[in-house]
């Protein structure tokens, strides 16, 4: 807390007293100690891939391994139970881009039309959207699993892509995004050369709206990447995706679980290999659209 | 909730009135009414039905009605409060983690004039929030174990020897809430940074002129011009805390049973609905979960002050 304040930018250091100095570089201290807390597990992730598990255990934790021995935990990796590994992966990528696809199809034109036309129930649309958007998703797990088994869908990929397809936080950033960057005004006047309603949401609203469907595609498909317990209900076996095969590949690792029987193990850098795999896509989401996803979450509750 | 009922109402009003052309509002509304159905019939089949027959599920026994029997069936179940006195440790745990330090974090962050270690620094913080569900945990668990972690060295200073020692029941809460920091508190951090952008140039050179310190700028007038933002997060993570899962789930089956299968108040009520068979019970512990999100949600919705718009 002690670390002076922006405007002080203006100054430089050596007109700072000596008290302020040392407030800042305190300030300064608590920041790169942090900065390693966020970024130290990512890295040994990085190397611990290019070792063996002898190697993880008596090596130095940063030092790096090579590239003989990532190979060969990549061959462990790649026959456990036969290529399991990639199955997993091909489910995440089809769940998620159909929900995705799905997701992007219904929100979209559900933002705009609660944002730029008027009908009975609108008002109301918003409301049970803005409360089931800030309800976790995971407080609807279970119960949609119930509802689901009631209607013999669990197995089915339906099973998530559907309720992954339901994304309110989607609704309601294409609904601020509709309603502050793009004038009615406009509208009003591609309808007066008239423009029929489709087309005017068709050639005037779609064009204009490529950032927020970036964004809203950014989140569906990172968010249901990362979802672990609904298909973990919802879909067991081969036909799980990559979060819940992850900790499926967790009880064949021996280090973990001494009294296992299976034949076929993982080794503790084989884990961290696949681990590296499951994030690698939505990593590299976040490196390439950061700005989008961080104006995104700004944007989610801003009303200037 | 009766959107649905409310469109075909609309229609129903159109088609009684007297026709005088295409009006551009009925238009509006007859496209507004088409494309807001897809979305509306998701709400209703992953939003609103769930939650309708978790009620009818919680309330009934075998398709009879058997009104709060499940639920003191589940609150006299000897896992039940354990679980409720876990979850709750872990949230003040946490809670006091993220407000404490994610203003603190922001502040800072927000304070560093030089564009490039501000921007470095908030990227940084952010990026581990790529990882969630099992992955991060999976990531946490090598980090955990004294024999491979990169901070063996830490976690020896702390006493821990072993991974078991770790994850220990004194310990657990600060270490499922150190996992959910370390996976959550990068986003928001940068909402607060946002938060803080937002505060205008005038007052804080104002206060600096009246001789206020850093520390009394952040205490005076940055932190309570955060409030709504702070109350956000609170309320989120509150609600979010409550559902806890997927890193108690993983940790049991990682630590030989050391951390329990039922931990959690959602690993109880998915123990309920598999091991047990039990979807009444396990329907009525998700409902009590839910019930609690809704009430947050709804009330920060009315009052929060982040959604006047709506």
């Amino acid at each position: 807390m002690s670390a002076p304040n922006s405007e002080i930018v203006g100054t430089r250091m050596r007109d700072l007293t000596p008290g302020a100095w040392l407030g800042r570089a305190f300030g300064v201290l608590i920041l790169i100690v942090f900065a390693l807390f966020f970024v130290v597990p990512l890295l040994w992730l990085l190397i611990a891939p290019t070792k063996t598990d002898r190697q993880l255990l008596l090596e130095a934790p940063f030092a790096l391994g090579d590239i003989g021995t990532l190979l060969s935990n990549w061959q462990s990796l790649m026959t456990f139970q036969g290529g399991l590994i990639w199955t997993w992966i091909g489910n995440s990528v089809f769940y998620c881009v159909a929900a995705l696809v799905i997701t992007l199809c219904i929100s979209i034109p559900a933002g705009y039309a609660l944002a730029m036309t008027e009908f009975r129930g609108r008002k109301l649309l918003l409301v049970v959207t803005l409360i089931v958007m800030l309800i976790p998703s995971t407080a609807l797990v279970l119960p949609i699993f119930l509802e689901l088994s009631a209607v013999r869908l669990i197995g089915n990929p339906l099973s998530a892509i559907l309720p992954f397809s339901f994304y309110p936080f989607g609704v309601y950033l294409t609904y601020i995004y509709f309603s502050t960057a793009v004038s009615r005004d406009l509208l009003s006047a591609a309808r007066l050369d008239g423009a029929s309603e489709w087309q005017v949401f068709m050639k005037i609203a779609m064009p204009l709206s490529t950032p927020v469907i970036a964004l809203v595609g950014f989140f569906s498909f990172t968010g249901n990447w990362n979802n672990y317990f609904l298909p973990y209900v919802t879909l067991p076996g081969r036909k799980a995706p990559i979060q819940v095969g992850l900790a499926e590949l967790l009880s064949n690792v021996p280090a973990f679980n001494p009294t296992n029987a299976a034949s076929t193990t993982i080794t503790l850098s084989a884990l961290a290999l696949a681990t590296l795999l499951a994030i690698a896509p939505v990593l590299l989401v976040f490196l390439f659209a950061q700005r989008y996803l961080v104006s995104g979450m700004t944007a989610g509750g801003t009303k200037e | 909730m009766s959107t649905i009922d409310n469109s075909a109402a609309t229609a129903a009003v159109a088609l009684e009135r007297p026709k005088k052309g295409m009006s551009v509002e009925r238009a509006q509304g007859r496209i507004g009414v088409l494309f807001a159905t897809p979305y509306t019939l998701f709400l209703i089949a992953f939003g609103i039905l769930p939650a309708l027959y978790a009620i009818y599920l919680a309330f009934t026994k075998k398709g009879a009605f058997v009104g709060f029997d499940n639920f003191l069936k589940v609150f006299k179940d000897y896992r039940f409060w354990p679980a409720v006195e876990h979850v709750g440790i872990f949230i003040i745990v946490w809670l006091v983690l993220l407000v404490v330090l994610v203003v603190t974090l922001a502040i800072l962050v927000h304070s560093i004039g030089l564009r490039w270690f501000s921007g470095t620094m908030r990227f940084v913080y952010y990026i581990p929030g790529a990882l969630a569900g099992a992955s991060s945990v999976m990531l946490w668990l090598f980090v955990l174990d004294p024999t491979v972690s990169p901070v063996s060295w830490l976690l020896q200073a702390l006493g821990i020897e072993s991974f078991v020692g770790a994850v220990d029941a004194s310990r657990l809460p600060v270490v499922l809430a150190v996992i959910a920091f370390w996976t959550g508190a990068g986003g928001w951090i940068v909402i607060m940074y946002g938060a803080l952008n937002n505060i205008s140039k005038d007052v804080i050179e104002a206060a600096r002129v009246d001789g206020a310190g850093p520390v009394r700028i952040a205490w005076s007038i940055q932190i309570p011009l955060m409030r709504k933002w702070i109350a956000y997060m609170v309320i989120m993570s509150f609600a979010g805390g409550t559902q806890l899962f997927v890193e108690p789930r993983v940790l049991a089956q990682a630590s030989r049973g050391v951390v329990g299968q039922d931990y959690s108040l959602n690993q109880l009520a998915f123990l309920y609905a598999f091991k047990q068979n039990d979807f009444n019970g396990s329907a009525a512990i998700s409902l009590v979960l839910l019930a609690v999100a809704v009430a947050l949600s709804i009330y920060f919705v009315f009052k929060g002050g982040l959604f006047e718009r709506a």
